[in-house]
């Protein structure tokens, strides 16, 4: 087996040096009912060439999102990264080290986190950062939480424009904990209506901006009725893209702010691995979840880096740490990082306004076929109405080899809105793309 | 795995400058200082080239920003920033990586290949169903290749990490219990040597924790486990084989007694990798266990994630499994995401999408790779290793459990250091001058200085022997008075030892144009 380096007769040595007489021996704690006595039912061992053909034949199966058309957004993004991250992500020494617990043999992955925590701040027009949650989903779910911990009260007002996922992941964790979580009903232009709904009960109101009809929002009032009511908010976006070009969560006076960074550095992988981006106010900082990672020097007074504050996490609090999490998404974090950096804050800007204007030339198409376009203002995603079924329409077009976007009902199939069609476009989209889906439509 | 640093000193004993050459620029060779990115005057820069916008945004008037604040590279530069950065970072693949727990084994390229195929890894999570076969194929064949090796009739894929998993398999638990009208039960019970996650994921799923003691010999305390079963128990929460290093010798008789309270057994899996193969868990009457596929299953750790936890469920926790999941159909395979009709008992979601596709892909090929047979010898030789390291080093440290073997990873306590004023941390940092990682320490709680090696299957004789060689060497220099090699350790390493009193007491988390810590 060509990763097993021990061969039969260091086997044989090593047995002797422990004193034992066969390598059962050493499972002589496991009770004899439970031993196996021979390998499982499952195909034995295969070469790296047989391994590489069922992968490839499994791939191929899959209708990737670059063989054509594609307008598929809600939550996963696909963009171009450059060649440059997925070469530095595999370098060995990023690809195969661990959580830095050793900081001075762990520089290379501090620093990083370092530069994400700012890049992640200066994004979201925040003071501080942590070092990324899972996904956006979750980190969503860890701030409805951090919500409570810091306003002591339980109840949380999920905006009806909110990712069905993240409202479900989110109700399941803050559940679990102990939360009230109120849904708002999804409707294209919902954000408004949780002013309403807090009051002196409300730990905190969730709003997406861009939401998930693609609807841009400028949440500064829904701010001021939370902080009247001494409620937090919760501003999440699911593509950080947009970064470059809206107005910060920090600016409209969001108190966290959550979102998923897959749209930078990562590619879509169906859906994970993702890195989830976590900001807040300073003042909230001791309340925040996950790794932080913090400036200091070392014994020779040079500056370096660790993981730090670490008291409020579970290996030194255990049950009355601030959350279960042990683990972020350091390498996806990595790849956001050096994405980042190529882009810079001149390269960011540019690229969102390079995916509203694709956006923009969408929305004109669709219009031109015919469909209502039920987004007002937005980034690079647009609702839109379609004759019948949304998700017929899909399988239909994706028949045809075109991604049509994402079915609204597809991610909440109760919400009566089974002919919201979601359609996005980026940076990768073309005009004959555009062109094909609107004659697509047309037909249809 | 997690580092525990309670009693563990956090500040730097002192600071000695690094005797002999000094360059003249403060270089340093091969390791090149660098800077953060704040500081490498790329405001305005960027290293990519985008088609001009002739549009603007106007229809967003009143919702744009003025601009992005943070610098960019170009290309070169990035590279050789990142590249620099890079190399001050310890690897599985220059070095032993002997972390207790974390299992730290080699990661195979191919799995990264495969990861990166167009069809995963361009693939929408939300694309048809129609055109996603491929990948919830695989998704159903790493499902029967987990429950096949854990002997489990189902398995929650969804969990991003094994904390998550706990998470999902608590939730599982929790459900059941309220299914059947036993949601009274408040209380879960864990070893007092459980990782610091399994009483953090029982809090936060509103139980209240109560520990278990521990016998003698490293093992739960059945009389104490026994006397705390009691109607209000809804779980327990046990590491086999657990934190020590110790396959639970009375594990059917824990499955037994928690099962005749009318509790629930999670198993903490992380440690799975120890007996692959061999055994299992379903055999044991575990009734859910996560699996992190970033151990046993070799996804890379990546600097600290990301990882994956699907969980294993027993047939009595299934139906509460939480969407998505695979099924099979008339028309190929189905993805189930919302709870309805006859699984209308699924808690919830542990996230968006569907799991760390990604992860799976890669540990589909790395247990594709290994076989029934492979896997079976994994699990043989990180044992057959670890009990190695422990029979050649018991002479000179002392092993918290000498008698019997141990599993996958051997356990030290510091008593073998007293009186040398060298503490289980200088020792480890002391490793780090010899060119190795140093071994978890300070955990597990419950034995004192806690030094836990984990060597895994993928370490050949000659690393070991050279592993076991260094750690000889550096006890015999512990007890020979060479206490500055210890109290100023590491000395070669791209940072002396590092303040994290300070980084606490004034924590700066972002860089800041005005000033910073040194």
């Amino acid at each position: 087996m060509r990763y097993l380096p021990l061969t039969s007769d260091d086997r044989a040595q090593m047995l002797g040096v422990i004193g034992a007489p066969d390598v059962d021996a050493l499972f002589a704690d496991v009770p004899r009912a439970a031993r196996l006595p021979g390998p499982v039912d499952l195909p034995a061992h295969a070469g790296e060439l047989e391994v590489e053909r069922e992968l490839t034949a499994l791939s191929a199966m899959n209708r990737a999102a670059g063989a054509g058309p594609f307008f598929c957004g809600a939550g996963a993004y696909r963009h171009h990264v450059p060649a440059t991250v997925d070469h530095i992500i595999q370098r060995s020494e990023f690809l195969t080290s661990y959580t830095p617990y050793q900081p001075e043999i762990a520089q290379g992955t501090l620093q990083v986190l370092f530069e994400f925590q700012t890049q992640v701040a200066a994004l979201t027009g925040l003071e501080v950062a942590n070092a990324s949650m899972y996904d956006g989903s979750t980190a969503c779910a860890e701030a409805v939480m951090m919500a409570q911990r810091v306003t002591r009260r339980e109840k949380a007002i999920l905006s009806g424009g909110l990712h069905p996922h993240y409202a479900a992941t989110t109700q399941t964790i803050a559940h679990a904990e102990g939360m009230e979580i109120v849904r708002q009903t999804a409707a294209i232009d919902a954000e408004a209506a949780v002013i309403d709904a807090i009051d002196e009960h409300t730990a905190c109101v969730v709003v997406q901006t861009p939401n998930v009809f693609g609807v841009v929002t400028d949440v500064t009032k829904i701010a001021e009725a939370a902080h009247a009511k001494g409620a937090l908010l919760i501003v999440v976006t699911t593509e950080a893209v947009s970064f470059g070009l809206l107005k910060s969560p920090g600016e409209m006076g969001a108190d966290i702010a959550v979102a998923e960074g897959q749209s930078i550095g990562n590619a879509l992988n169906y859906g994970g691995p993702y890195v989830g981006l976590f900001a807040c106010r300073e003042k909230l900082m001791r309340q925040m979840p996950g790794r932080l990672c913090g400036e200091t020097v070392d014994a020779d007074g040079r500056r370096g880096y660790v993981l730090t504050l670490s008291t409020r996490e579970q290996h030194i609090r255990r049950e009355k740490a601030t959350s279960n999490i042990c683990t972020n998404s350091g390498l996806c974090a990595l790849a956001f990082t050096i994405h980042m950096t190529l882009l810079g804050g001149t390269g960011l800007a540019e690229l969102a306004k390079i995916n509203h204007a694709k956006a923009r030339e969408l929305k004109a198409a669709v219009d031109g076929a015919g469909l209502e376009v039920l987004t007002p203002r937005f980034f690079n995603e647009i609702a839109v109405r379609v004759k019948g079924s949304a998700a017929a329409l899909v399988e239909a077009l994706a028949a045809q080899g075109i991604l049509a976007g994402v079915p609204y009902s597809r991610l909440d199939p109760h919400a009566g809105l089974d002919d919201v069609l979601l359609l996005c476009a980026t940076e990768t989209t073309t005009s004959e793309d555009i062109a094909a889906l609107a004659a697509a439509l047309k037909a249809a | 795995m997690t580092m525990q640093t309670i009693g563990r000193p956090t500040r730097p004993e002192g600071s000695t400058e690094a005797a002999g050459f000094q360059s003249l620029t403060g270089g340093r060779g091969l390791l090149q200082d660098e800077p953060l990115i704040f500081e490498l005057g790329g405001w305005t820069k960027t290293g990519v080239d985008l088609p001009e916008v002739a549009e603007d945004a106007s229809d967003l008037a009143g919702l744009t920003r003025a601009g992005v604040d943070l610098p960019g590279l170009s290309e070169p530069e990035a590279m050789r920033h990142y590249v620099r950065l890079s190399q001050k970072n310890h690897a599985i693949d220059l070095a032993l990586y002997p972390l207790g727990s974390c299992t730290m084994k080699h990661n195979p390229r191919l799995n990264e290949k495969a990861a990166r195929l167009a069809g995963f890894a361009d693939l929408h999570p939300l694309a048809p169903v129609s055109t996603t076969q491929g990948a919830l194929a695989l998704m159903d064949r790493l499902a029967h290749w987990l429950k096949t090796l854990t002997g489990m009739p189902a398995v929650a894929l969804s969990p991003k990490a094994g904390a998550h998993g706990e998470l999902c398999g608590l939730l599982c638990i929790k459900a059941a219990h309220e299914a059947a009208g036993q949601g009274h039960r408040r209380t879960v019970l864990v070893p007092t040597s459980a990782h610091g996650t399994n009483p953090a994921t029982a809090a936060f799923v509103g139980y209240s924790v109560q520990e278990i003691a521990q016998t003698e010999d490293g093992r739960v305390d059945l009389a104490d486990l026994e006397a705390k079963l009691g109607p209000d128990v809804a779980a327990i929460m046990v590491t086999n084989p657990n934190t020590c290093g110790l396959f639970e010798r009375d594990i059917i008789e824990i499955s037994k007694l928690t099962h005749a309270a009318g509790a629930y057994f999670y198993c903490d899996g992380a440690n799975f990798n120890a007996i692959v193969g061999r055994v299992r868990p379903g055999d044991l009457g575990v009734d859910a266990m996560h699996i992190n596929l970033h151990k046993t299953f070799s996804t890379p750790h990546g600097g600290g994630g990301p990882g994956a936890g699907p969980v294993v469920l027993s047939a009595a926790l299934a139906p509460f499994a939480p969407a998505p999941w695979v099924v099979g159909g008339a028309n190929g395979l189905q993805l189930v995401e919302e709870a309805a009709g006859d699984a209308a008992q699924a808690f919830g979601r542990m996230s968006a999408f569907h799991g760390q596709m990604g992860m799976f892909v890669r540990a589909y090929a790395y247990m594709r790779s290994h076989g029934s047979d492979g896997l079976r010898q994994v699990a043989e030789d990180a044992v057959l290793n670890a009990n190695y390291i422990k029979a050649r080093l018991s002479d000179v440290m002392t092993p918290a459990f000498p008698d019997g073997p141990c599993m996958h990873e051997a356990l030290f306590d510091d008593a073998w250091l007293d009186g040398t004023g060298v503490t289980t941390l200088d020792f480890a940092k002391a490793m780090i001058d010899e060119g190795f990682h140093p071994m978890t320490m300070y955990f597990p709680l419950v034995v004192h200085g806690a030094m836990l090696i984990e060597p895994t299957e993928t370490e050949s004789k000659r690393e070991l022997d050279r592993f076991c060689d260094a750690l000889r060497a550096l006890a015999a220099a512990a007890k020979g008075n060479d206490k500055d090699r210890f109290k100023g350790a590491p000395h070669l390493a791209p940072l002396r030892r590092l303040d994290e009193t300070l980084a606490a007491r004034k924590p700066r988390l972002t860089w800041r144009a005005d000033s910073s810590a040194s």
